[in-house]
């Protein structure tokens, strides 16, 4: 069965963030109607992220939760705007993904804030950040300022949740998870490049990430 | 089954003192430490090799061969020897001399190094780690084994007709082992040669330990060198011990806690969960090693990490009297006791010395024991 999975890196229980989370999950589970939905908290998270950046592998619930994302057809994944950005949390938690954990898989960005002047945020920081892992990034990116979950809006958060799930939805699934996907250490353990492989592309072109092979 | 110790060579301040040793007091050290393990009836020392501070250990075949003079019987190694910076035409000039002054008492564990300044310091780019670990292996491999080697690469000037001298003891080069924390090609590269596969072990849960040690068992037996469980393992661990198991946790807490690899991250406690460290009793620590061969099956050195974080020398050695009197006469006999008769021992000079001619014998060929590797593959 399809898999979603949602990261949600609000700090305060209850949150905007976790509220535009379950909307974001709530419209793409009725756009795909067939479809299992993760949602995953970073908040409790926070001290394995520390540990992972000083011993270099994750513990326990981390350990699954990033298993997790490396299993999802597609990601929904929401930030808090602190300081002109994501969230440090949120960034720590994609700093310790593999590089090639999320080649072709398509993402929904959505982040909230007090206010709709850091709306850009998704297209200069969230977006870029997705573009450089190879993700395929959906078009329409969901900002939620607090005045939204009012009335002043007039319905078009409603409307843009809407269609960014539309375009997740179109996307899970299309993209195949093999092709051009960069190999990772699961990989390698699952299969192993050849040593015959591994000598041939030693003496190749140039510097560049070792072992990683199209196959 | 082989016990012993490795150092990386780091200096670190004490966090319980704040005192720093000098360099020439940690290079000392080491060699004392190196001449006790041999006195408790340790098999190996393994020496690091670093090119910047705060290590001191860049020079790993001189500290060897000064150690080697000042020692009988234990089995002198690396962790690592840095096949990614430096020359393999060094590597088998330094330790094929090493080889002869020990008479054969060395072997050497190859490394990448993971500190990114260091590769352009040495003209290199650590984005081509893993292809410099693979191509000057295969030329290191080639000049121990062939007399006289032509080769062109892409990491040195080419050569032709070179001779590295001195040449192999008895015709047998040294035994080499592949060090990794987590790259497979390492293990597979070890397993294509029939070398022997290093886990680091220490930093890691033992689930990846697992996976490493289980991929170069299979690509072992793959390449037609033995059955997976023949396949010729190294574990690393860690440990501090004291007679009364509260007594270790308080004493090493401070260095824990401020330790440059793991420090100021997950308690004592979660560390201990997660990896091979053990902390406590030599009796807990006889019992989570013993554990190691559960999912590494059974292998053949062992390797403990007990002069880091800034440990002052006498409690080292206080270490190495507990490992040597209390935890290594255990772990042998019952190691021993669970390893089937097929499983063999680690290689020894005197070992392939053996090996090599019974070869000779069984191929037709004239009184000659030195034979080239069967399945070189030219670069």
């Amino acid at each position: 069965m399809t898999r979603i999975v949602v990261l949600t890196a609000g700090l305060s229980v209850p949150s905007s963030t976790r509220l535009l989370a379950d909307r974001l999950a709530a419209a793409t589970l009725s756009a795909l109607g067939d479809v299992e939905i993760e949602v995953i908290e970073l908040r409790p998270l926070a001290h394995a992220l520390a540990d992972h950046l000083l011993t270099g592998f994750p513990t326990g619930e981390l350990a699954d939760a990033i298993d997790e994302v490396r299993r999802a057809d597609g990601l929904i994944v929401v930030t808090p705007v602190f300081s002109a950005s994501y969230s440090g949390l949120f960034k720590t938690f994609v700093d310790v993904l593999e590089l090639g954990l999320l080649d072709g898989k398509p993402v929904l960005i959505a982040a909230t804030a007090g206010t709709a002047r850091h709306s850009l945020v998704l297209d200069y920081a969230l977006r870029p950040l997705f573009s450089y892992l190879h993700a395929v990034v959906v078009p329409t990116a969901v900002f939620a300022a607090s005045e939204d979950f009012g009335d002043t809006s007039g319905g078009q958060l409603a409307e843009r949740i809407e269609r960014a799930a539309g375009e997740l939805a179109a996307l899970v699934g299309k993209v195949d998870p093999s092709a051009r996907r960069r190999r990772t250490v699961e990989d390698e353990f699952a299969d192993p490049t050849p040593f015959e492989e591994l000598l041939r592309n030693a003496g190749g072109p140039g510097p560049g990430p070792a072992g990683q092979s199209t196959r | 089954m082989q016990f012993g110790i490795f150092t990386v060579g780091d200096v670190t301040t004490d966090p319980t003192t704040g005192r720093t040793p000098t360099e020439h007091e940690r290079i000392k050290n080491t060699v004392a430490i190196a001449k006790k393990a041999e006195e408790v009836g340790l098999d190996v020392v393994a020496v690091g090799q670093h090119h910047n501070p705060p290590f001191v250990a860049s020079s790993p075949t001189t500290t060897l061969a000064y150690i080697g003079a000042q020692t009988e019987r234990i089995m002198l190694s690396t962790a690592t020897t840095l096949i990614t910076t430096t020359d393999p035409v060094r590597i088998a000039e330094d330790y094929g001399m090493l080889q002869h002054l020990t008479d054969g008492r060395m072997d050497l564990m190859l490394g990448r190094g993971n500190t990114g300044p260091v590769y352009p310091w040495f003209g290199k780019d650590i984005r081509d780690g893993i292809n410099l670990a693979i191509e000057n292996y295969a030329l290191l491999n080639r000049l121990w084994h062939e007399d006289v080697v032509d080769w062109e690469g892409r990491f040195r000037t080419p050569l032709q007709g070179f001779t590295a001298t001195p040449r192999p003891l008895d015709g047998v080069p040294p035994f080499v082992w592949h060090g990794s924390i987590r790259s497979p090609e390492i293990a597979e590269q070890a397993a294509f040669y029939g070398d022997g596969f290093f886990s680091n072990h220490i930093f890691w849960p033992a689930s990846h330990t697992a996976q490493m040690v289980s991929l170069y068992r299979r690509r072992f037996e793959h390449y037609g060198h033995g059955s997976a469980d023949q396949a010729i393992v190294g574990l690393g661990g860690q440990v501090f011990m004291r007679k009364n198991s509260q007594d270790a946790v308080r004493e090493f807490r401070p260095y824990f806690d401020n330790a440059p690899v793991y420090g100021h991250g997950p308690s004592l406690e979660e560390f201990t969960a997660e990896t091979p460290l053990t902390v406590g009793s030599p009796q807990e620590v006889i019992e989570k090693t013993l554990g190691f061969r559960e999912y590494a099956g059974d292998y053949q050195r062992q390797l403990f990490l007990v002069d880091h974080a800034g440990l002052p020398l006498k409690t080292v050695l206080e270490q190495l009297d507990l490992l040597g009197e209390e935890v290594v006469p255990v772990l042998r006999k019952e190691l021993a006791a669970l390893r089937p008769d097929h499983v063999p021992d680690a290689p020894t000079h005197a070992s392939l010395v053996a090996a090599a001619a019974a070869r000779a014998e069984r191929s037709s060929e004239p009184a000659s024991v030195v034979e080239p590797v069967e399945t070189t593959v030219s670069a």
